[in-house]
């Protein structure tokens, strides 16, 4: 078992992972009680989403899956301020 | 695979550690978010995989790419400061958010919000020992 295959089962092993991560958030997104809640999932699966996106640039090797990841990470962070700010006072731009 | 298989066996295993570090502590996040049974417990559980699962990955990927191009790759880290400055913003206007709808409800989990009032001048002060006249 050379180096490069232990490499190519952990990225697929991490990219499972991910992925059921992204269920788990799914789920409370699906159920969760209250809107808050569903913000909060929804943020983490935007991080969880992002930490994806870089383990496919790792596993093919190519640079271009990183412009993606801080783009999600960037479009995360906007909409998740734009949500609390609407459960805090019931408008966006005031 | 084709660009990972070039790497060195030390970096090889490094970067499969790291990952795997990476992705096991997001999803020991999404797991907590998923078992909590309050928001306000809930809301530390992403962080879990946005602090060090974050770093992991980054990590992760800045040596990969920068053993894979024989020069050092550092535009990783962005990504890796942005969530590390965002992540606490979001959260802390969340949890705000949340005691504010709470206590608009009336709800018993969060504490009502005490009045600090500065006596005027010439009022007695009680909380200094002055009795009321």
């Amino acid at each position: 078992m050379t180096a490069a295959t232990v490499l190519l089962w952990s990225v697929t092993a991490a990219q499972v992972m991910l992925v059921v991560a992204m269920g788990c958030y799914t789920y409370r997104l699906i159920r969760g009680p209250r809107a808050q809640d569903r913000v909060l999932s929804l943020d983490a699966m935007y991080v969880t989403a992002m930490l994806l996106v870089l383990t496919t640039g790792i596993r093919t090797g190519s640079a271009i899956y990183f412009e993606g990841a801080l783009i999600i990470a960037v479009l995360g962070f906007v909409s998740s301020i734009a949500l609390a700010k609407f459960l805090m006072r019931g408008e966006v731009i005031e | 695979m084709t660009g990972a298989a070039d790497l060195p066996a030390w970096a090889a295993l490094l970067t499969a550690f790291l990952v795997l570090v990476g992705a096991g502590l997001t999803l020991a996040g999404a797991i907590g978010n998923l078992r909590f049974g309050s928001f306000f417990e809930r809301v530390h559980a992403p962080t879990l995989g946005s602090s060090w699962g974050t770093g992991a990955m980054v990590l992760a990927s800045m040596l990969c790419f920068s053993v894979l191009g024989s020069r050092p790759v550092v535009h990783e880290i962005l990504i890796g400061i942005f969530i590390t400055v965002t992540t606490p913003v979001t959260l802390m206007l969340l949890a705000r958010a949340t005691i504010y709808r709470d206590r608009s409800e009336g709800s018993e989990r969060v504490p009502p919000r005490t009045v600090m009032r500065l006596p005027r001048r010439g009022e007695p002060n009680e909380d200094a020992g002055d009795t009321p006249s």
